[in-house]
């Protein structure tokens, strides 16, 4: 009877794993439509190739090679397809019925991978309308390869960072569902590229000032944020890692009900800081806002009360926006404003876990905020600088003013409308 | 006879196709335009950046009538499109050398 128990535990705990991924794989549909609705109609196919490549990259390189640099294991997987019933009853009794999740190795890698996929989508976004498709592509392959499963391994992996000093073990680092590991890393990958890229033509003027360069499709922007944020319930649900057992499936609930309440304060804190702002009820800041709220929360969702994931949620969503115009003022161009979203909010994520989380502290979240972006950004610099001198990363300005559409891929977007104007 | 050609806000057509048809007028052409006069472009916010739209959308209405329904036509045009505010648009009468019926080959006024 025991025996069955276990058997159904690691069935529910593998299910639930599996239909995290799902959720989670569906977040690469919300930045795919997120980021077509903020560019400007010219440049809406290339944005979409590259959110599809890019997913599959991201999927091939980590199964390839990043899931071995995170966890070990062999090369493209090998191994991970063998399963062993005495192995898991064993694992079960050890761990016991309230222990550690007993699962399927399988799903272990589907939920992982598309994380990997999600830090990728995020560098996508920032250098949108300029960069050329296949140094972007170039990138992927190194970021979903090599550089995320190097930080991912000396986080959630448990590895010592170059055998030099644990995060876990020496300070505690926290972060539950990834706002450093996933959001942070993917903005500091799109920075150190953002940096090098330069601004898109025509977003400042003579004189330093921000002009607007409006995004085509503000419905496809809104439904891709809604997209991310149902994805975001397997984001951090998942990250709970177990299910099947009572105080795990409280835990779930807890973190989907906190998720869920940063992301809507989020989105208020935005909306209203914004109109302060502008004089007017800003709709693309709202959408920062709830996906500011929904990063901010990421890193400790299970231990807040509601009321302190709602306040999280609605500071993240007003500083967001001062931080987008912050980056306007030193002149990086972000078009979705990804680098603020995952990066500043990322950060202010791994800094709100002590706050609710006693077995974290602000030296702990500060040492492995700074080991993440000094190693993405650093790595990732390198890794943009090589592909600039060897094949360049920015279109020609007759190709920007064209549109990338035409230029990378042949083909618009909607050939059968008349463009107002570019 | 003469072309009247009006320049109106688009939400007004209704308005004005009423009063040409109370005036006696037969057919009208639409065509959707953009342009700008003395009420210039508008400005538009994005993420925090204003920035002008100089071209506004309007309707670009044409009718042709004879000589004595002229001034009818201009007054209802005037009277129906006016809102009080910039950007009303314009009327401008024209004169029309000739009209041709394409199924009849009738002429002139006739055609009208």
């Amino acid at each position: 009877m025991e025996a069955h128990i276990f058997e159904l535990q690691y069935a529910i705990d593998t299910f639930y794993f599996l239909i995290c991924g799902a959720l989670v794989m569906w977040m690469a549909a919300g930045f795919s439509m997120l980021e077509a609705g903020l560019v400007r109609a010219k440049n809406t196919t290339e944005i979409l190739t590259k959110n599809v490549a890019l997913y599959a990259i991201a999927c091939f390189m980590y199964l390839a090679c990043g899931y071995a640099f995170m966890y070990d294991g062999g090369w493209f997987l090998s191994g991970i397809e063998e399963f062993s019933l005495d192995g898991v009853l064993a694992s079960s009794a050890e761990n016991g019925f309230d222990g550690g999740a007993v699962y399927s190795g399988a799903s272990d890698f589907f939920f992982q991978v598309v994380f990997v996929a999600t830090a990728m989508s995020i560098v996508s976004g920032a250098v949108a309308e300029r960069m050329k498709l296949w140094a972007f592509f170039a990138f992927a392959v190194v970021m979903t390869g090599f550089i995320y499963p190097m930080e991912g391994a000396w986080t959630w992996g448990g590895k010592e960072v170059f055998g030099l000093f644990s995060l876990g073990d020496d300070f505690g680092f926290s972060d539950f569902a990834g706002s450093g590991i996933v959001h942070m890393a993917g903005a500091a990958a799109a920075l150190s590229g953002v940096l090098l890229l330069g601004a898109r033509k025509g977003k400042y003027g003579p004189q330093g000032q921000t002009l607007a360069l409006p995004g085509a499709n503000l419905p496809l922007a809104t439904l891709g944020t809604f997209i991310l944020w149902m994805g975001w319930f397997g984001f951090n649900g998942g990250s709970v890692l177990k299910l099947a057992d009572a105080s795990s499936a409280h835990s779930v609930a807890m973190v989907f009900l906190n998720t869920n309440a940063a992301a809507a304060t989020g989105l208020i804190g935005a909306l209203i800081v914004a109109h302060f702002k502008f004089g007017k009820a800003d709709l693309t800041m709202a959408l920062n806002g709830a996906l500011a709220g929904l990063v901010a929360i990421t890193a400790e969702p299970s231990t807040p009360t509601p009321l302190q994931a709602s306040l999280f949620g609605l500071v993240a969503g007003a500083l967001v926006v001062f931080s987008i115009l912050a980056l306007d003022k030193l002149k990086i161009d972000d078009p979705v404003g990804a680098i603020s979203v995952h990066g500043v909010i990322g950060f202010l994520g791994l800094m709100l876990v002590p706050v609710t989380n006693d077995g974290a502290s602000f030296v702990g979240q500060l040492v492995g905020a700074g080991t993440i972006f000094v190693w993405v950004f650093a790595t990732s610099f390198v890794t943009w600088l090589v592909i600039k001198m060897v094949v360049g990363i920015r279109v020609s300005e007759e190709e920007e003013y064209t549109g990338l559409d035409i230029g990378e891929c042949g083909l618009e977007a909607y050939p059968e409308f008349t463009a107002s104007s570019s | 006879m003469k072309l009247v050609t009006a320049i109106i806000k688009p939400f007004k057509l209704d308005d004005v196709r009423q009063a040409l048809h109370e005036v006696g007028i037969a057919g009208i052409t639409v065509t959707e335009v953009k342009g700008f006069g003395r009420q210039k472009g508008h400005t538009e916010l994005y993420r925090g950046a204003e920035y002008n739209v100089d071209f506004l959308p309007k309707l670009k209405l044409e009718t042709a009538c004879t000589d004595e329904l002229a001034e009818q036509v201009v007054e209802a045009i005037q009277a129906s499109a006016a809102t009080g505010k910039i950007g009303d648009g314009k009327i401008f009468v024209s004169s029309l050398e000739e009209v041709i019926r394409i199924r009849t080959g009738e002429t002139g006024s006739q055609a009208i």
